[in-house]
């Protein structure tokens, strides 16, 4: 048994994405659902399941007394930071097939604009776990872990600056067409990568994704019910989490294989049960905290073999329109908003529903991946 | 934000590993059943699921397996010495055992005190130790001449 187009997506809520958004992350969560709830023709007394990301500050309790929902049944959140995405909707997926809820609601609300709120600046003065073996060297934020990964990626497989460049290049053309995107009237040229200022080198200010304020809000309810609503119906195909062997989140540099990360794992379950293979994905939204990420998911979900990422993003491979595999066609997390990848999510379903503002034509099949470097999740969208 | 660099807690897994920097030696976990090496520490030898487990000391030698070169915005402590390199080492003893580091002139210089485009993937380097709290004795690693 599995959950293969038994549930759909059904209501995409969002806040403005900005710099800096004056509300509290209580009134963009609410925002946001209300918006899903809406879209989807559904009264909020209806929902009775409710799932978000363990670093979500909302809690459930405020989120359902402010909504004025009814009796909740179930109720979950999943961990990993940006890994945590697509097995936010996975899992409420799950619990709808299963029966546990009917009208299910994830979401996530973040505001991390001001650096204060950026988790690498709350290290304490001792640390515990993983981070103890890398922070008192002074390997201090997400991008300095994965600029390892990078350095080593690079003189294994020859990959370029050049050719790295590519996937900003790519997601900042997409933004431009996106006037949700904080980069919407800003275009980036080869040249502003190229001499742009370093963060943690080999990776410089616009491999890294946007510092910002939003929310986003996805309905999901079983295909039947789905069936029944206006417009084109964005089936749930597939969903995997993806928990390597000897992986440690972040700092992955442990295992035999460091460059073999959860995607690999993540993708075993996808395809085994999906209908279709990675060469049948019209479009695909691939969690970008960092460009070196979207190399090692086209690898690891394989749209390309060990080491030919950099080359499969060459001559507009990742680009709207005419590319082989448009990714990230909202302008993803590096030039959309940064919410924790769940933008991606309600990007992958508006390429279902044909209403992109880079739409894919004829899109039947979208892939959308979590963060990658950390335990991750996937889902695969099919229109119904 | 805090002023100094974070430190390691120690605690029932690692304190062997301090107890060793303390005494300038570099030592790993080694499964008592099995024999084979880990890290970071743990409990539990994920090979054999022995609970059993007893510290070796390395050669101390290794090779950069990467590294990085941070520039700021970065923690108060490290602001000052940005840019700086941090590295991930190989062990001697086995390529897959590593650490993350930096690389250093000496056992008292600081971090930014090799220039970075010294520093490359397959450097050859040899652990130093440096004071870094009343419990805690930090590895870093100085480039050796033989390869």
């Amino acid at each position: 048994m599995s959950i293969k187009d038994r549930t759909a997506i059904v209501g995409i809520g969002q806040t403005t994405f900005a710099k800096t958004l004056p509300h509290s992350e209580l009134w963009m969560a609410c925002t946001a659902i209300k918006g899903a709830l809406d879209d989807a023709g559904i009264d909020p007394a209806e929902v009775d399941g409710l799932s978000s990301y363990a670093m979500e500050p909302n809690i459930e309790v405020e989120v359902a007394r402010n909504l004025g929902l009814g009796d909740v049944s179930w109720f979950s959140q999943v961990g990993y930071g940006g890994g945590a995405g697509c097995a936010v909707v996975g899992n409420a997926a799950m619990a709808v097939a299963t029966g546990q809820c009917r009208v299910a609601v994830a979401w996530r609300a973040r505001k991390r604009g001001d650096a204060a709120n950026r988790p690498w600046a709350q290290v304490g003065e001792r640390v515990e776990g993983p981070a103890q073996w890398s922070r008192p060297w002074g390997l201090l934020r997400p991008v300095d872990e994965i600029a390892m990964l990078a350095r080593r990626y690079m003189y294994e497989y020859g990959m370029t600056r050049e050719q790295l460049a590519n996937a900003a290049l790519a997601f900042r053309k997409h933004a431009n067409q996106n006037p949700a995107a904080l980069m919407y009237d800003k275009p980036l040229t080869r040249e502003q990568y190229l001499s742009a200022r370093w963060i943690s080198e080999p990776l410089c200010l616009f491999d890294n994704c946007l510092e910002s304020d939003g929310a986003v809000a996805l309905v999901i309810v079983a295909a039947q019910r789905a069936r029944d609503l206006d417009g084109p119906v964005v089936l749930i195909h597939g969903f995997s989490q993806g928990l390597n062997a000897q992986h440690q989140t972040m700092t992955n540099y442990f295992r035999d294989d460091p460059l073999e990360g959860p995607a690999w794992a993540c993708s075993q379950l996808l395809w085994r049960h999906a209908d279709f293979g990675a060469e049948d994905v019209d479009v695909a939204q691939l969690y970008d905290a960092f460009s070196p990420l979207i190399p090692l998911s086209l690898e690891g979900y394989g749209f390309c073999k060990r080491g030919e990422g950099g080359d499969y993003m060459e001559d507009g491979g990742i680009e709207w329109p005419g590319g082989r595999l448009p990714v990230n066609t909202s302008g993803g997390g590096m030039s959309e908003a940064y919410v924790h990848g769940i933008n991606l999510i309600s990007e992958g379903a508006r390429q279902i529903r044909g209403t992109s503002t880079c739409q894919v034509e004829g899109a039947e099949t979208s892939l959308v991946t979590s963060g990658e470097g950390v335990p991750t999740s996937a889902l695969l969208l099919r229109k119904g | 934000m805090i002023d100094d660099a974070p430190l390691p807690e120690v605690d029932a897994d690692n304190a062997p590993f301090w107890e060793g920097t303390a005494k300038e030696e570099l030592r790993m976990q080694v499964c008592a059943n099995c024999g084979r090496r880990r890290f970071p520490p743990r409990p539990m030898c994920p090979w054999c699921r022995s609970l059993d487990s007893r510290w070796e000391r390395m050669s101390g030698r290794g090779r950069v397996w990467s590294f990085v070169v941070p520039h700021r915005p970065l923690l108060p402590a490290f602001e000052p010495l940005a840019p700086y390199n941090v590295v991930v080492v190989s062990l001697e003893e086995d390529d897959n055992l590593r650490l993350v580091g930096n690389v250093v002139a000496g056992p008292d210089a600081e971090i930014n005190s090799v220039p970075t485009d010294q520093i490359e993937i397959g450097l050859p380097v040899q652990v130093v130790f440096q004071h870094a709290g009343d419990d805690i004795t930090l590895p870093r690693w100085t480039p050796r001449s033989d390869s």
